[in-house]
């Protein structure tokens, strides 16, 4: 899990960095057998912790662009292995490929039989690889419009997990018809009898992600990020130059922050002290419990009741007009 | 001893005095490795060569033994329909085939349809027997699967087929045709009902049982190496005189192109097979219990369960599933 990987500092963590070196040096002396710097190593813990605190409570909205896109953060295989049980990997869109960017299949989330539908971008080379680094085909919104229609068909609630920079771009892509399958996946999303949640828990890069995200209810992790466009792609066509991100960023409105207070999502699911990508194990068990209460909150509702539901929620969003 | 067996004809070997009560072939070639095993290790093993892990056929039966819990099941009587519609004569009349290969098989026709349980949840199984005229699909097949579709409803049980088939049966002409559309029909009933209909698909599937009930599961299972298939090999090669590329009309060949959702090996085939039908039976193993369980986790869930279930297992209110491992 995330422990096993490289611990990428960001450029903003500089100072975290050089106190948690020191911490490990004082660590590698006690090894030694010589005076007790217990007390010391607590005080810089205390002084790491508050830095945390401090750097993660007001990260710029790039700054968080960054910490979504953290390769130590858990991705979505991460969140199935610790929340779903009996994982049951279902492959395919029974016409071209099998694609890995996304992955999908039935399992149990707490006894309940639900159907998993993710972006995976992999955690090393030949994962990436593998995964596509979460960038999906055609094929690949395809499987999930077949998965959802399998959930429907058995009355099973979906759980999608939301990370990927977006849509692959790619000349087979348009070919095998990259928009239709992405409209086709949304208007799967919408027309589904059976309570759909979406978690965004890394990026949510555009008609990518939301192919997989026309939800009932729509979570974002703390330091996760949702756009039309990435801050460097919307930089490059707006600004005329990829290195104003910083600024696109800003302007985009795309932290789960933002997104919360414009309507667009229903939650924020609070993160562990110093992002996920320090407490896998945490930022997953918190998601755990946002599922849990969303899935209880959907009980109630029949198919119409839920199609209503959805389609209510995103007519209204940013609409001043009451249509 | 097995030079004795293939080169030297029966009635010459009792002449040479060989003994009458040594059943032929105690041995078999691996046709991947060329290993030789002895046959009752092979059966013991599924006719997976235990060598190189080649699947070999399995005789329609023993799928039904394997894959049953305890290998318990009941095999139902299927309707006799009219034999050879169509007076059908090649090389052989149709009718004598057909008695040939019921002497051979001991059944009917190429399909076996048995009710029983698997994982604990009622199911029905349609298995076709290859060697039952390379197990092709005439009435009688369709009928079974109509007979397997129509049962499952009636028990409330999940339908599953088990195609190996060289497709639609030609001495019934158009009337094999025509099962396409009855099979499918069945499938349809069976998940208009809400049932779950999982395909097996084994070697080799291919044809008009491909083009029909086989690829309409909701769950599309093979195992290693099993050859499925529209349009046969050699019939590809001579029309578009290319060689087919390694692996062409494999299982792992299908699972990469996105029509099947997984090759498993046959030892794991029933434990599979149980999961997936307990998924999507037994939705919310008694959603009271769990809702209630839930509810008290929200306190006691602040501690993450790695690797596990959260709340589930921690309450033990997750009966039996075993949590993923890392």
């Amino acid at each position: 899990m995330a422990e096993t990987r490289v611990h990428a500092f960001l450029d903003f963590e500089k100072p975290i960095a050089e106190l948690e070196g020191k911490i490990e040096e004082l660590r590698h002396l006690s090894d030694d057998g010589e005076i007790s710097i217990v007390d010391e190593v607590e005080r810089l813990q205390t002084r790491v912790d508050r830095q945390l605190d401090q750097t993660y409570s007001k990260l710029s909205p790039w700054q968080k662009v960054q910490v979504a896109r953290h390769p130590g953060r858990p991705h979505c295989l991460d969140y199935v292995r610790g929340l779903i049980t009996e994982f049951t990997p279902l492959a395919g869109d029974r016409g071209y490929a099998e694609d890995n960017a996304i992955i999908g299949g039935l399992g149990r989330f707490e006894g309940q039989s639900v159907v998993v539908i993710g972006q995976e971008k992999g955690h090393d080379t030949e994962s990436r690889v593998k995964h596509n680094f979460g960038m999906a085909r055609p094929e690949g919104y395809r499987k999930a419009q077949r998965l959802m229609h399998l959930a429907d068909r058995f009355g099973l609630p979906v759980i999608t997990f939301v990370d990927t920079a977006g849509a692959y771009p790619g000349i087979g892509a348009e070919e095998r018809g990259q928009a239709q399958a992405i409209a086709r996946s949304i208007e799967v999303c919408l027309e589904l009898t059976v309570p759909i949640v979406s978690l965004v828990i890394g990026e949510g890069g555009s008609g990518g992600a939301i192919a997989i995200a026309a939800a009932n209810r729509v979570l974002m992790l703390e330091h996760s990020v949702y756009s039309v466009i990435s801050p460097e792609g919307c930089a490059s066509i707006l600004w005329r130059d990829g290195g104003h991100a910083t600024d696109a960023a800003n302007a985009l409105k795309l932290t789960a922050q933002d997104l919360l207070a414009l309507g667009v999502i229903d939650e924020v699911i609070p993160e562990p002290l110093g992002a996920a990508h320090r407490d896998g194990e945490a930022a997953i068990a918190a998601a755990g419990q946002a599922i849990r209460n969303s899935l209880a909150g959907l009980k109630g509702l029949d198919g119409a009741a839920l199609r209503q539901q959805r389609r209510d929620k995103f007519l209204k969003m940013g609409d001043t007009t009451g249509l | 001893m097995n030079w004795l067996n293939n080169y030297v004809r029966p009635k010459i070997r009792s002449l040479v005095g060989a003994k009458s009560d040594v059943p032929e072939n105690l041995w078999l070639q691996c046709v991947s490795c060329e290993q030789m095993l002895f046959h009752r290790d092979l059966e013991d093993n599924l006719n997976v060569c235990s060598n190189c892990g080649h699947h070999m056929r399995l005789p329609a039966r023993r799928r039904l033994e394997t894959l049953f819990d305890d290998g318990k099941f009941q095999e139902i009587e299927l309707p006799e329909n009219v034999v050879d519609p169509l007076k059908f004569r090649d090389r052989k009349r149709y009718s004598d085939r057909l008695k040939d290969s019921r002497s051979s098989t001991g059944r009917t026709d190429a399909i076996i349809v048995a009710h029983g349980e698997v994982g604990g949840q009622k199911t029905v199984i349609a298995v076709f027997d290859f060697a039952f005229m390379g197990g092709s699909m005439g009435i009688a097949v369709g009928n079974g699967i109509l007979a397997g579709a129509q049962l499952a409803v009636l028990q409330d049980a999940a339908f599953v087929a088990i195609p190996s088939s060289g497709g639609a049966r030609m001495q019934e002409g158009i009337l094999s045709l025509m099962q396409m559309p009855r099979t499918t029909i069945a499938v349809q009933q069976v998940k208009e009902a809400g049932l779950p209909y999982i395909v097996i698909l084994a070697d080799p599937t291919t044809g008009g049982v491909t083009a029909s009930f086989a690829m309409l599961g909701d769950i599309a299972m093979s195992e290693p190496g099993s050859i499925i298939g529209f349009a046969g090999a050699r019939v590809i090669e001579e029309t578009i005189r290319e060689k087919l590329p390694d692996g062409f009309q494999r299982s792992e060949y299908l699972l990469e192109h996105g029509m099947i959702d997984m090759v498993v090996k046959r030892h794991d085939l029933k434990d599979t097979l149980a999961r997936v039908i307990d998924l999507l039976m037994r939705k919310s193993p008694g959603a009271e219990i769990v809702q209630i369980k839930a509810d008290a986790g929200e306190v006691s869930d602040t501690d993450s369960g790695t690797g596990t279930d959260g709340v589930g297992s921690a309450d033990g209110a997750d009966d039996g599933s075993k949590p993923d491992p890392d």
